[in-house]
């Protein structure tokens, strides 16, 4: 378990960050490595280069204002989930980020580098999704912004260019008459969920995302549903599968229950919020 | 008079170390300039014959050494590995090679060893290597050994390693005669050991000495030593093999040696350089060793009340590739099967069986939790099968207590008669019905039923041989300080060794506990020793240290007697100091006796001088009498005739989810029999570890083999070892104290105790709370659920 020979690189700006991912062939960002280093040390991803961009200046910046959340490439999930103005002004993030492994891994762990890794089974790239959330990025052809509707393109895949490095995530604040909701059971405490599901609500639409189900995280709208049927409704979209943690028709029936659970949660979340208001 | 420390919750005097992190484990000793790294070439392929191994593009890179194949080996390092444990049934017993020979096994099997500046060069190498197989079909699972359509060895016909049969009495007379009989068919999956430190071993040749030095993470370092020895065609003599701080075993240190055990002193030899192996984890799935997979299947004939009239158990046992560590596995499982009972008559046949997959070696309960897993069932079968509480089915099949010893008339692991030495399992089954309110739970379980939720209650209960010979000895030496020495051959892998047995020293010696220090496992110290396994440290090196404390002590109490002109039985010792009872000023500390019990021509302190030749001694006798020797020392050794039998019960509450199928413990409660308690913290310690790794085997941890026998769990990722998050908050416990008569102290084993009624104690939980039988271990909830979907 020790990672194959690479070229290590830790610039100072995102303008030498882009150089190196444009001049290197086969290079590959690391934020706070808590994907790719143990990728690396069982050799299953064997990088070139590795350009680190923990030092790039400027990425580690944590912004909430009434718009919603920007979180920095360099922002540690224990960091988000510590801010009582992200709580606030979109709780979703927090619900969710709560899920995001053990405390050791959110130390160090990036929620943009979570995202971006494009991992089906990961909590982030589904509040993202759900939330219609966004990526800034920044490569050889200048800078854009990814909807996350664009974002997951497959299985580990996203579509960030590789001359690109993602610089913030966006997350839109919660609307005044709308409610969230997370939940997802796992085998064990912090694990990747067997399922998890997110959930948005508000006066006109009802959108629950899925994560460990499709090969990227899922969004499905289940606007007029009924709760309790909403997760069969959901599953016309959805292909579970099956692994050695659970079998397709096990996780037919968490979302099926899942669902039920989040979407209700989310509704009184939005009652609860319309009351206080 | 001190407090006797038996029984006395010590703290451990090895934890501060430890927790400061200043082990030093095998990967952290340097043991010489010039050290090297080595890494495997391990088979992708279950079962394949190999064509050619090309080495040529390693050997141009920069940092590699050396590069051993089986054709590089010579002598009895080409032979294959021992088989450790021979025994008459085991008529077509397979070891494999240091290094692969002409074919592979299990995917992981060595077939290559590279070494290298350091593990990441190693590793780089290992990527090099271009091995070209011819794949053969791969026997995966106890069904496709059985089907034997296709074959592990060619030269095993039916993948047979063994059957072996053994029986009291005519159970399948007594069965068919029964006024009632069950069948079962059960199931339990392969889990393993996982120490948080994997195998690891340094050796270093000193060429100016003739001699080798081995550090190894093992469990018999006089086993080996031995191996070594041989397999490198050296002298006993010339071999060390010392353990360092190990990180666990849990079993799979004890099988030895590991190919790299003898590969790296091979390349340390041959290249004249120290040489390491660090395991990884990976390895550590694929390479070592696994556990408990059976199938079985039970006839039982009982009466109305429950009794057992005939019992006839036929198990299939996966033992994997090969059988380095003999039949000790499915031997344990036919014969503590029995548990507290006395089935009227009782059969059991086994068959062990060849899959290409890795090896099988004892793991923390050694074949005991497949055992109790198919005894308990059964006896849950028959209490559901008469409609009767599942304590009372049990209660009228106990042994009890007036007829000890109980001999079964079977034979046990060790080759001797199994024969329950004491016990009072009647009075342990009231502690854990009152420990667990077993009563009283059928109410619970209605008010919760009544708001929808689903609770079980599960009970197993289990005899535990432990302490199995042939021996242990210990050396016990005074230094002129008063400090006191021990030593013991057996190994220490974070038991607390080194604080039970020092308690026994303090005790027997009179010295204070903390003038003890113990090393263990080290050949130089005591060449003469077995190892660390069945639970037997406490109560072979225990009883050999106590013997050794006492031949020291004795020796002070004489020596204090001449040189205080009193009598042997007016002296006492406490806190180091010998004295005449009622005159404590009469007297002399055991350094002082130290100084006199060695008569010297040279003075080295002050001290010392009391003892140099015109000082001491009687000039018309010689210095050191004829039967005496010079220093303060004990040396003995505890053989019994056979082993102690613990025992003990378990009782959990779980519920389940009616939507998910989620399990979670609600209770957890065990009463425990180990004999006299030396340390009750450390027990307890024992039992709370062992409920631990019993929760991972019963409801978390499998090994997910492919039908080509790819393991696709090989990581903690997938291979889910609980958290702590995941065991019972806590864990009720209760001790009951039936010493042993077969060694002076009346202990018992407890290292193993707690990881063996898991899966069937689990098993009965679940199913009291789904209300259908539960016939397969380890159990998800997605398998719950499907469960659930067959049921309706």
């Amino acid at each position: 378990m020790k990672p194959a020979p690479f070229a290590y690189h830790r610039p100072r700006t995102l303008d030498e960050a882009v150089a190196l991912l444009a001049s290197e062939p086969d290079a590959k960002v690391m934020a706070g490595g808590q994907s790719l280093v143990p990728l690396l040390t069982m050799r299953l991803a064997g990088p070139a280069t590795i350009v680190d961009v923990s030092a790039v200046e400027g990425l580690d910046t944590l912004a909430v204002d009434a718009e919603g959340v920007r979180v920095g490439a360099m922002v540690r999930h224990a960091d988000v989930l510590a801010s009582a103005d992200v709580r606030r002004v979109q709780p979703l993030v927090s619900a969710a980020l709560s899920h995001v492994a053990h405390p050791t891994i959110r130390n160090r762990g990036t929620t943009v580098g979570s995202i971006v890794h494009a991992d089906a089974a990961a909590e982030m790239p589904v509040v993202l999704a759900v939330l219609g959330g966004s990526v800034d990025v920044v490569g050889g052809s200048g800078r854009r912004t990814i909807a996350a509707a664009d974002l997951f393109l497959g299985l580990l895949e996203s579509s960030l260019a590789p001359d690109e490095v993602a610089t913030s995530a966006w997350f839109p604040a919660l609307a005044d008459d709308a409610g969230v909701g997370f939940a997802e059971i796992a085998r064990r405490h912090g694990d990747y969920a067997m399922v998890g599901v997110a959930a948005h609500v508000d006066a006109t639409a009802a959108r629950v995302g899925y994560l460990s189900v499709n090969d990227v995280p899922t969004v499905v709208d289940v606007t007029g549903v009924d709760p309790a049927d909403a997760g069969e409704a959901a599953l016309a979209h959805l292909a579970p599968g099956g692994d050695v943690h659970a079998s397709a028709a096990y996780r037919a029936q968490l979302v099926r229950v899942l669902t039920a659970r989040v979407l209700r949660e989310a509704h009184e979340h939005r009652q609860s919020r319309q009351g206080a208001a | 008079m001190t407090t006797k420390l038996m029984g006395q919750g010590v703290q451990r005097v090895e934890d501060d170390r430890l927790l400061r992190g200043q082990g030093a484990y095998a990967d952290d000793l340097d043991v010489g300039p010039g050290l090297l790294h080595a890494a495997v070439v391990r088979s992708p392929h279950a079962h394949a014959r190999i064509v050619d191994i090309d080495v040529d593009a390693v050997l141009d890179v920069e940092g590699v050494h050396a590069v051993f194949t089986h054709d590089d080996l010579t002598g009895p390092m080409a032979d294959p590995l021992p088989l450790l444990i021979p025994h008459p049934a085991l008529t077509h017993g397979r070891t494999q090679y240091a290094l692969a020979k002409d074919e592979v096994n299990y995917v992981g099997e060595a077939v290559a060893f590279i070494v290298a500046t350091d593990r990441y060069v190693a590793e780089d190498a290992v990527g090099k290597v271009r091995v070209t197989y011819d794949v053969l079909p791969a026997v995966v699972g106890i069904d496709a050994a059985r089907r034997a359509d296709r074959l592990v060895h060619d030269d095993v016909p039916g993948n047979l390693g063994a059957r072996l049969e053994q029986q009291t009495g005519d159970a399948p007379a007594a069965v068919a005669a029964a006024p009632h009989r069950l069948s079962l068919d059960l199931d339990i999956e392969r889990s393993a050991c996982m120490p948080l430190e994997g195998r690891g071993t340094v050796a270093r040749w000193e060429p100016a000495l003739d001699r080798l030095q081995v550090w190894t993470s093992t469990q018999s370092s006089t086993g080996v030593r031995a191996a070594v020895a041989v397999k490198l065609g050296l002298d006993l003599g010339q071999v060390d093999v010392i353990t360092p701080d190990v990180g666990g075993g849990f079993g799979v240190k004890i099988n030895h040696p590991w190919p790299e055990e003898l590969l790296v002193p091979y390349a340390a030899r041959a290249l004249g350089r120290p040489v390491k192996f660090t395991e990884d984890r990976r390895e550590h799935f694929i390479s070592s060793a696994h556990e408990r997979a059976q199938v079985q299947h039970v006839e039982v004939g009982f009466d109305d009340e429950g009794r057992l009239l005939g019992l006839d158990v036929e198990f299939w046992h996966d033992h994997g590739a090969y059988t380095p560590y003999g039949l000790i596995v499915p031997i344990i499982t036919s014969t503590q099967l029995l548990g507290p009972y006395k089935p009227g008559a009782y059969r059991v046949v086994f068959h062990s069986l060849y899959t290409n997959t890795v090896i099988v070696t004892p793991y923390r309960g050694a074949g005991r939790p497949q055992g109790c897993y198919a005894m308990e069932r059964t006896m849950d079968a028959i209490a559901a099968y008469l409609g009767k509480d599942r304590t009372e089915v049990r209660r009228v099949n106990l042994i009890q207590p007036d007829e000890f010893p109980y001999e079964h008339h079977l034979v046990f692991q060790d080759g001797r008669p199994l024969t329950y030495d004491s016990g009072n399992y009647p009075e342990m089954l009231d502690k854990i019905k009152a420990l667990v309110d077993w009563d009283s739970f059928p109410a619970r379980k209605a008010a919760a039923a009544a708001e929808g939720r689903k609770l079980g209650i599960g009970l197993a209960c289990y005899v535990e041989g432990t302490g199995v010979g042939p021996y242990e000895g210990a050396h016990v030496h005074v230094e002129t300080t008063g400090k006191v020495k021990v030593a013991t051959g057996l190994t220490s892998q974070g038991q607390g060794h080194q604080t039970v047995f020092a308690q026994l020293v303090a005790d027997e010696l009179g010295c204070r506990f903390s003038d003890v220090e113990v090393v263990t496992g080290d050949t130089r110290r005591m060449p003469y020793a077995v190892g660390t396994f069945a639970s037997r440290a406490a109560v072979m090196s225990g009883s050999a240290i106590h013997l050794a404390a006492r031949r020291a002590r004795e020796k002070a109490l004489r020596i204090a007697a001449d040189a205080l002109e009193a009598s042997e039985d007016d002296l006492q010792i406490v806190d180091g100091v010998v004295s005449v009872k009622g005159a404590p000023e009469v007297s002399l500390d055991l350094g002082t006796i130290s100084v006199l019990s060695n008569p010297l021509r040279y003075a080295f302190d002050e001290a010392s001088k009391r003892a140099t030749q015109f000082q001491v001694g009687d000039p018309g006798k010689p210095p050191v009498a004829e039967d005496d020797e010079p220093g303060l020392e004990g040396r003995d050794f505890y053989s019994p005739e056979r082993a102690t039998f613990a025992s003990g019960m378990h009782a959990v509450i779980v519920e389940t989810d009616p939507d998910t199928a989620e399990i979670r413990i609600v209770q957890y409660a065990v009463v425990h029999d180990c004999g006299t308690l030396i340390n009750p913290m450390i027990v307890e310690g024992q039992i709370h570890g062992g409920v631990a790794q019993g929760v991972g085997g019963a409801l978390y941890e499998r090994m997910a083999y492919d039908e080509s026998g790819q393991l696709l769990n090989a990581s903690f990722m997938d291979f889910l070892m609980p958290y702590v998050s995941e065991v019972p908050d806590g864990i009720d416990v209760d001790h009951l104290e039936t010493p042993s008569p077969l060694n002076p102290l009346g202990i018992k084993g407890a290292g193993e105790a707690g990881v063996i009624p898991s899966a069937a104690v689990f098993a009965a939980a679940i199913e009291d709370a789904e209300g259908f039988p539960i016939t397969a271990m380890p159990i998800s909830p997605s398998e719950l659920f499907e469960l659930r979907l067959a049921q309706s």
